[in-house]
């Protein structure tokens, strides 16, 4: 993986996040933005306006952790209804893959697909680490989404 | 002031091709008025609902334009539960003596589609594959399995036991045994959960004439259910609910737990009263949960009961004994609605080959769904 730089401006003119502002974009460390309220600490994925525990309006963007722990997990094993659905995917390729929550520490637990070889290796506790690279492609263009993958597959 | 429920009616739940949702309803609406011997014109009010069928007023055109109040209620899986909270709380309140809480649905086949756009969840959450209710219900399961120790033979069991008793009742949708092998076998839908450990969306009508009870008899010559408690709660933050993009590290109790607790303070009894209970169960899993959500066993101690058939139609506290949601599939409008149905055909002691024995004297029913509530209701005769 390349060093950290400031907000790169090469390399990334082909690709648009998923959805903005669910992670910074573009950058070569990329983070989940989540929402954290000021007046009790909690922390929300996504950014929201408001803090579902205590109701306050007065919360802040902040970059949320890239490692935490798998907290429970999934294997979607049929093809998803389209819409919905945007995979790469065909019905006739699916692979089945894994869901999850993972833990990060401190913070919230983050819904996330997860980015494995192999589903049967997916455990209660294992870690984790943010990965964001293409999802699909769409006009012309590489839709970069979030992904957690296990650490030691990394 | 108590609310009795003197008529019962019910359309087969399943599918019923070239019958619409609505005359499903009616159906079951004409035949809870005959039970009690009643006539449309009788009825002051009506709570109705449907999720995938059309407004549910707009049976009166079949039923007959009597002018009553007819109020259509829209309240996710709690459809039918909170239909019937409003007609107890309508009667409750001294402004009518008599009505009807009726619902009924049809819906598409497969898992329901979910547009996660209109659930505030953003486009991209559908785009990757994990707007989809079935995920839920495993990952909520999996780490369940993990905290208190449960094994994939419980998942069996619940399945095998619930396709079982819908074999004892005409009016379920699966009429098959299902063996503990091709449970255990079937296809993995979202790990730990496999095909036969889910319901299935379906479609079907249930309907129930409520009263004073002081009023009964002027009614029908029907001998009454109680209805002695109705609660219905929503999810408190930190509670593990369906299409959560996040959770919070602390964990609340299920909006289950809320609603189970208010009920039986409402109805002065504990979970040790209850004789016989219809507990949701959307797949194997849930069941498992709420049978400790709702107070009757510890967490962790389900496997040892459904070992024991302690959850059979023979068994300490007998659990689904129309064959549930998994026999009967889940019409939205109409499901909490069958479990009150059941429960009072049991106190009624009406249920025929599935009949709970030695006479049970009180019945609980459980409602859980989308998008993070329950619905709970005590019955006695
Ligand atoms: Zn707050």
């Amino acid at each position: 993986m390349a060093e950290q730089t400031s907000t790169p401006n090469y390399g990334y003119e082909n690709t648009v996040p998923i959805a903005e502002g669910l992670f910074t974009w573009p950058s070569n460390d990329p983070r989940l933005l989540g929402s954290q309220c000021q007046d009790c600490g909690v922390v929300t994925f996504p950014v929201q306006s408001g803090c579902p525990a205590c109701s306050s309006t007065n919360v802040e963007t902040i970059e949320l952790e890239r490692e935490g722990t798998l907290w429970t997990w999934t294997i979607q094993g049929f093809y998803p209804q389209r819409p919905p659905y945007d995979g790469p995917e065909t019905p006739e390729n699916f692979k089945p893959f894994g869901v999850g929550y993972i833990e990060l520490p401190g913070q919230v637990r983050v819904q996330s697909r997860i980015k494995t070889e192999d589903v049967s290796k997916l455990r209660i506790g294992m870690s984790m680490k943010l990965l964001v690279e293409q999802y699909i492609e769409r006009d012309g263009k590489q839709v970069m989404s979030y992904f957690f993958q296990p650490s030691d597959e990394l | 002031m108590d609310v009795a429920i003197i008529g019962l009616g019910i359309h087969p739940f399943g599918r019923t091709p070239g019958k619409s949702g609505r005359e499903q309803g009616v159906h079951a609406a004409r035949a809870a008025l005959k039970d009690a011997s009643m006539a449309w014109s009788d009825l002051e009010f009506a709570y109705g609902g449907s999720a995938a069928a059309g407004a549910a007023d707009a049976m009166v055109k079949d039923m007959g334009l009597t002018g009553l109040q007819f109020v259509n209620v829209s309240n996710g899986c709690a459809t039918g539960g909170s239909a019937l909270q409003s007609a107890y709380m309508a009667i409750q309140s001294g402004m009518f003596d008599v009505g009807m809480a009726i619902g009924f649905d049809k819906h598409e086949r497969g898992a329901f589609r979910v547009d996660p756009k209109g659930g505030g969840l953003g486009k991209w959450y559908g785009d990757v594959g994990m707007a989809l209710t079935p995920q839920f219900f495993g990952m909520k399961i999996q780490r369940y399995m993990h905290d208190y120790g449960i094994s994939e033979d419980a998942l069996n069991l619940v399945a095998v036991k619930n396709y079982a008793n819908g074999t004892k009742n005409p009016n379920a949708w699966r009429q098959q045994v299902i063996p503990y092998d091709e449970v255990a076998n079937s296809m993995m839908v979202c790990h730990p959960l496999r095909k036969f450990h889910f319901c299935s969306p379906a479609e079907g009508g249930c309907a129930m004439i409520l009263c004073r009870a002081d009023k009964a008899k002027q009614f029908t010559d029907k001998k009454p259910v109680f209805l002695k408690a109705v609660s219905v709660k929503t999810r408190l933050f930190g509670s593990f609910e369906v299409f959560s993009q996040s959770q919070a590290l602390d964990r609340a109790d299920a909006p289950t737990v809320q609603a189970s607790k208010a009920a039986f303070e409402q109805a002065g009894i504990g979970p040790e009263d209850i004789d016989v209970a219809q507990l949701q169960d959307t797949e194997s899993g849930a069941e498992i949960m709420h049978m400790a959500e709702n107070g009757f066993c510890q967490h962790g101690e389900q496997e040892k009961w459904l070992r024991e058939g302690q959850t059979s139609i023979d068994g300490k506290l007998p659990v689904n004994t129309d064959g549930g949601c998994m026999a009967n599939g889940e019409p939205i409008g109409a499901s909490g609605l069958r479990q009150v149905h059941e429960i009072a055909i049991q106190l009624r002691g009406e249920g025929g080959a599935r009949q709970v024995p030695n006479s049970p004297k009180a019945g609980y029913t459980h409602v859980y769904g989308a998008p993070g509530l329950s619905g709970v209701c005590i019955l006695s005769n």
